[in-house]
């Protein structure tokens, strides 16, 4: 935790010794995810790790009604700079409540911003930047990402919430992802490229705030919106970018938006069901061809 | 007690029962929107407790909340014109009742989610633990409240930490229509705090002389770094569980009869007169005057512009 400037404060008599900045835990996440909105409330800037999202759950409350809304609800008086860091995601057989991505959960209120990397370099830039934000951010990994491996800046890297990533320059399509699917989809795209169709790889890194203007100026270059999530289809964060699409570059398409996501189960346990559920590279490829023929 | 502690504890009990009374007639003339919650009859409490704070302490609230607010210094003007959605409101008509935070007097906001501040004040404790200064957090909350999750999780975190934290438990006899025996299989739930090794003291809420000394130790005791107590003060809420509630729960000795019987306004007018620290005729002058500062603020409020819409979208992130 580190000390910022905040409500007042007097009487200080010292800092605490360095190894009670990281602090063990028991397990209650609505205890120490409200712990941490009040310590943000007052003057630290708090990262609070839950092991998987899908406990977040039980710290729903402080999340949702309190970290998000405490600002706007006290008419500005406030500010709430915490980091909710936790993995989701599926592909190591954890089954049903380790394994989700509910991103759409938290893009949903008003109040949270909401990132998720896809590669170890955005990881740094993207925590950096997560935590210097005076707002609540939740930050969420995908489990599998934690074992690939890139080149990462030495010193200081930022990458600004809200700046989305052309990962791979095309034409003839955009696909627009996040977190893991991002590097499906560059796979897709290596394997588009040598059927010679070009695809744009659009990594939106943040989802709020969301870089509108690189998801619509790709797709005003290559007329064609893929969507790429391992959430469920339904109400998933894609709806949000083919609607933004349909309703800002509407006569720019050459074809129907398209989604590609989770399909709309609990993530089963064995592996061969486990990679049924989400989008794998062929998956892609194969809706790609469909969307340019 | 010394003459000036007794009238500056009746004085701030004085301002919240006309606060609450006040607010209800604007509420009745259609004024204030929304839901207000009184806090008459639990005065002894807030005030007994935050004359021990000091600015840079803080406190979590509750939906019934005025009462901490007024208790921690706020301004009442800001407050009723929070409640009438003006512009110079604490939340320029943001937040209303249930939300009124005043951060420069460390109050960390009213919560419409009953025990969210529990964590909150833990976190605030927190803050004072990890930058090593003297400050202490406290939380008021209701008697539901206690059986939320977030008290046990909270308590059980600061005591682990021995974080500065004095939680409150107001138990007004209710929570909405529940009555406490049908909340707690125990009678005396300051008992819970020995399950987390804390202090754990049970008050007359009633009497703010009481408040007043236990709140004082354990907030000195929490201040020199010796962790978190329980403190559980007991009182009776005198009106409905909202403005307007028809109390179909309770009998007509509960609602007309408990406002005399168990108040802590006249109980304290009793023994400032009998103590001889000051005479019906000075406490009747504070009461003059406690009218008056009212209706300057309601004349402030009044008189101050509507909450602009304008950047409404604009007020959710701070960047
Ligand atoms: C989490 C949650 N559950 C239910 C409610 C609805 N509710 C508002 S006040 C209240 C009663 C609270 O009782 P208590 O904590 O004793 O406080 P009191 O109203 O008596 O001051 C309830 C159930 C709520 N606001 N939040
Ligand atoms: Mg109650």
């Amino acid at each position: 935790m580190r000390a910022a400037s905040g409500l007042s404060r007097t009487g200080t008599q010292g800092r605490p010794k360095p190894a009670e900045r990281i602090r063990q835990t028991p397990i209650s996440e609505l205890g120490i995810v409200g712990a941490a909105v009040g310590a943000a409330l007052t003057g630290l800037r708090p990262i609070v790790e839950l092991m998987y999202v899908d406990f977040s759950g039980l710290a729903m409350d402080q999340l949702v009604n309190q970290a998000a809304q405490n600002r706007f609800m006290f008419g500005g008086q406030a500010r709430v700079p915490m980091v909710m860091r936790t993995q989701g995601g599926s592909g190591r057989g954890n089954a049903a409540q380790h394994s989700k991505s509910l991103e759409a959960w938290f893009a949903h209120v008003a109040g949270l911003k909401v990132v998720m990397p896809a590669t170890p370099a955005d990881a740094k830039g993207l925590l950096t930047a997560s935590i210097r934000d005076d707002d609540p951010v939740i930050f969420l990994e995908h489990k599998l990402l934690y074992r690939t491996k890139g080149e990462v800046p030495t010193g200081e890297h930022v990458v600004p919430l809200g700046s989305a990533d052309v990962k791979r320059a095309g034409k003839d399509l955009t696909i627009v992802s996040w977190s893991r699917e991002v590097l499906f989809a560059l796979d897709a795209a290596k394997q588009l490229g040598s059927e010679g169709i070009e695809a744009e790889v659009v990594d939106l890194r943040t989802l709020v705030p969301l870089d509108k203007d690189a998801v619509l100026s790709s797709v005003r270059k290559t007329h064609r919106l893929l969507v790429v999530h391992e959430a469920i289809k339904r109400a998933g964060f894609g709806a949000e970018i083919a609607s933004l699409v349909a309703e800002e570059a509407f006569d720019d398409l050459d074809a129907p938006p398209r989604r590609l996501a989770g399909l709309e189960t609990p993530i089963p346990y064995a592996q061969h069901l486990e990679k049924t559920v989400v989008p794998q590279v062929d998956d892609i490829v194969r809706v790609a061809k469909e969307l340019v023929a | 007690m010394d003459k000036k502690t007794a009238l500056d504890l009746y004085r701030v009990m004085r301002r919240i029962r006309d606060f609450e009374e006040r607010s209800s007639a604007l509420f009745a003339e259609g004024k204030v929107w929304g839901t207000i919650h009184s806090y008459a009859g639990e005065e002894a409490i807030a005030v007994g407790v935050c004359a021990h704070l000091r600015d840079d302490d803080w406190i979590t609230s509750t939906h019934r909340g005025h009462g901490h607010c007024i208790a921690k210094g706020a301004d009442l003007g800001r407050m009723y014109a929070e409640l009438l959605g003006r512009e110079t409101g604490y939340c320029r008509g943001r937040g209303g009742s249930m939300h009124i935070a005043d951060t420069s007097k460390g109050n960390l906001g009213a919560n419409g989610i009953v025990g969210g501040g529990i964590p909150i004040a833990t976190g605030a404790a927190l803050t004072a633990k990890q930058l090593g200064t003297d400050q202490v957090a406290v939380s008021f909350f209701g008697d539901g409240a206690a059986n939320q999750g977030g008290f046990h999780e909270s308590a059980n975190l600061a005591a682990l930490w021995k974080l500065p934290v004095v939680y409150v438990c107001e138990v007004n006899q209710y929570a909405e229509s529940l009555p406490v025996e049908r909340e707690f299989p125990i009678k005396d739930i300051s008992k819970r705090a020995e399950g987390y090794g804390i202090p754990g003291v049970r008050v007359n809420g009633l009497d703010v002389r009481e408040v007043y000394k236990a709140a004082g130790e354990l907030i000195a005791r929490a201040r020199r770094g010796e962790g978190p107590s329980f403190l559980v003060a007991e009182a009776y809420r005198h009106e409905g569980h909202y403005y307007g509630d028809p109390r179909k729960y309770q009998t007509k000795e509960q609602i007309e009869g408990w406002k005399t019987k168990f108040d802590p306004i006249a109980e304290a007018r009793r023994w400032i007169v009998d103590a001889k620290l000051a005479t019906a005729a000075e406490l009747d002058a504070i009461d003059a005057d406690a009218i008056e500062e009212a209706k300057r603020a309601v004349a402030f409020a009044e008189s101050s512009p509507l909450a602009s819409p304008i950047d409404l979208p604009g007020d959710v992130y701070a960047s």
